[in-house]
């Protein structure tokens, strides 16, 4: 693949457990990420789509084969190597946000500068410019516990961003999120990966996320079957990407787990906001 | 951000903030008055060694302490004041007797027997009286704590020691005794009367030297010239005591061993709930791993929690610990703290929380970060 692949795995095989429960999760997938491009890993449940962000964002090691993170090899890295190209490269995006429910926006932002070594005023302007950056200016105070399900992805969002990480891989990022939260965070994430510093790769079940796609890999039974560039792709989207301002979705949404919703007539009005 | 996160997972739960803190508030209060006691304990059975005018004690053989010691015929006397470098010997009686009160009963007491003008062993902390006090017929001096034990009430009243009329010339203030037998000051031949004694019988000799650095060599000088006794330094005096009424009875070991218990439960419960904090916070110790912090990094956020959990505890358990103190100063036998022992117990808080944070280090050190992917 390209030179300038941030990231580039080369069959990788992951097998879990042992004996007569040992399950080949990835039987040989090879992958490259570049920057600039949104791509979205798809399939069914039990694929290995996880279990492939896990290893492409050194979590997990492979069985076999061989990764390279930023032009480092990392298959065989011990876990304190692996946190280390983590740190230097990679930001992640959960389902669940995984926010510290304690911090408040700015300090679970800062949090992910200060595990990188960045502290005092510098990291405080650097948490705000990327809470702000997501469109959460008005919210450096706000605890989790009050803020709607696309407000704290989107501080999850600002914190994997804040640290300039040439990789970011989101876990199912609309999962929890409605209909109109869902889409905020996919502009986002295409937004981001505009941005030619960055790879986005985003693990999804959901269907609504295609037109956000600039790539779509597809994989079954760890195997990956198919790698779609985007404009096949769109061109068999009937709903065009949405275009909502960031500020529009506001915790005027509850926190809906799971739920689908219009969302707001105001909103879909207005403009998208340009992430940067 | 470490100090902030430790906090705030401390804070985030308040019921076990405070099972915390009433667990290093107990370790903290019992610890504190164990060896509080002890080192009462230690500085009224050293108290009249260290209160008495001279380098080295010449005892009975196999003397086992201030209050326990055989008697000597007097000719070591002698024989110590023709050794180079003695400036002085003073001889000492001290004896277990009985008090008889003026109202009837008795109390044991221990007879310390001196002469006021020698100077080797005077009653000190004198609220009233004087050492002089003591040449007056039928003198002793008794201190405060023991009046109502021994059934006076103020100067002049009247007792007995043994057959011996006895009347109460001087207070001492803070003289107290670990054996709870009351000390009673006299004047030498008054205690030798008072217990039978021949004239020149005495308990102890008190050497004075010319020059306390020539201690080693004026002990092993005497030692060569008195058979069948002990030449103690003060410091050796003071250990044989300290040995006997501490470890030789086990009030010591008793003391130490409550101690010990106090640290132990201080630390289970301390461990108990930073585990299960640290269990409650296991996701977002998985998110920090993902997020690339090291492992140091997280068991730093342990640890601190562990360190603020030991300064609240600490803070709240000497409060309670010092208010236990005041009232037990006027009792017969007071808990002492000490600055050191202030200091001391704040470091073994620090130590007690850090060794309880480790079953919680070992518990994210086994963290699988790709739990963050968990459902």
């Amino acid at each position: 693949m390209s030179s300038e692949a941030v990231l580039v795995a080369t069959d990788v095989v992951k097998e879990l457990g042992q004996g007569a429960g040992l399950v080949r999760a990835l039987k040989g997938v090879s992958v490259s990420l570049n920057p600039g491009e949104l791509t979205l890993l798809m399939g069914p449940s039990g694929s290995g789509k996880t279990t492939l962000l896990s290893i492409l964002g050194c979590i997990l090691g492979p069985t076999s084969g061989n990764i390279r993170v930023a032009g480092t090899p990392t298959a065989n890295l011990g876990p304190e190597a692996l946190a280390e190209v983590r740190r230097r490269h990679i930001g992640f995006v959960f389902q669940s946000y995984n926010l510290f429910p304690t911090l408040n926006a700015e300090e679970n932002v800062r949090l992910a500068l200060d595990v990188r070594g960045r502290r005092g005023r510098l990291a405080a302007d650097q948490a705000r410019e990327a809470l702000t950056k997501v469109g959460l200016s008005h919210k450096f105070k706000s605890y989790p516990g009050n803020m709607s399900g696309g407000e704290q992805q989107r501080v999850a969002v600002a914190r994997a961003l804040a640290s300039a990480p040439s990789l970011l891989l989101a876990d199912e990022p609309t999962a929890a999120l409605d209909s109109e939260n869902g889409q905020a965070v996919m502009a986002l994430l295409s937004e981001i990966a505009k941005d030619k510093s960055h790879a986005v790769l985003a693990v999804t079940h959901d269907h609504r996320t295609l037109p956000y796609a600039d790539r779509i890999i597809h994989i079954e039974d760890g195997l990956i079957v198919s790698d779609e560039r985007p404009e096949r792709v769109r061109d068999a989207i009937v709903t065009p990407p949405p275009t909502i301002p960031l500020d529009e979705v506001r915790s005027e949404h509850a926190p809906s787990e799971g739920a689908s919703g219009g969302g707001s007539r105001r909103a879909k009005k207005r403009k998208m906001k340009t992430y940067g | 951000m470490v100090l902030t996160l430790a906090f705030r997972n401390l804070v985030h739960d308040r019921v076990r903030l405070a099972v915390t803190l009433v667990g290093i508030l107990f370790a903290i209060v019992l610890v504190a008055v164990q060896l509080g006691l002890y080192q009462g304990a230690r500085k009224m059975i050293i108290s009249m060694i260290d209160n008495a005018q001279g380098e080295i004690w010449i005892t009975a053989f196999g003397a086992k302490s201030f209050e326990e010691a055989g008697l000597l015929s007097g000719r070591e006397r002698h024989a110590v004041l023709s050794v180079p470098g003695v400036q002085g010997v003073t001889p000492l009686t001290v004896a277990f007797t009985e008090w008889r009160k003026p109202a009837g009963g008795s109390a044991l007491i221990v007879l310390v027997g001196a002469d006021p003008a020698a100077g080797g062993l005077q009653p000190w902390n004198m609220v009233q009286g004087t050492p002089a006090s003591l040449t007056e017929p039928h003198a002793v001096a008794v201190d405060k704590t023991y009046m109502e034990n021994l059934g006076v009430t103020r100067i002049s009243d009247i007792a007995q020691v043994e057959q011996t009329r006895v009347k109460v010339a001087a207070l001492t203030d803070g003289i107290r005794s670990f054996t709870m037998a009351p000390y009673v000051f006299t004047s030498l031949s008054r205690a030798r009367t008072m217990l039978g004694l021949e004239p020149n019988q005495a308990t102890f000799f008190l050497v004075k030297l010319d020059d306390p650095a020539t201690t080693e060599a004026v002990r092993n000088e005497i030692k060569s010239r008195l058979a069948n006794v002990d030449v103690l330094t003060q410091a050796e005096f003071r250990d044989r005591s300290l040995d006997h009424w501490l470890f030789g009875t086990g009030a010591g070991v008793a003391l130490i061993g409550g101690a010990i218990l106090g640290i132990l439960v201080g630390t289970v419960i301390v461990a108990q709930t930073l585990y299960s904090s640290t269990k409650d916070h296991l996701r977002e110790f998985a998110t920090l791993r993902a997020l690339g912090s090291s492992a140091g990094y997280i068991h730093r956020v342990i640890l601190m929690q562990a360190a603020l959990s030991a300064i609240l505890g600490y803070v709240l358990g000497m409060t309670i610990a010092m208010v236990v103190v005041h009232f037990s100063e006027q009792t017969a036998l007071p808990i002492l703290m000490t600055p050191e022992l202030a200091i001391g117990l704040f470091v073994l808080t620090l130590a007690m929380c850090a060794i309880s944070a480790v079953s919680a280090i070992l518990k994210v050190t086994k963290l699988d970060p790709a739990m963050v992917f968990a459902r």
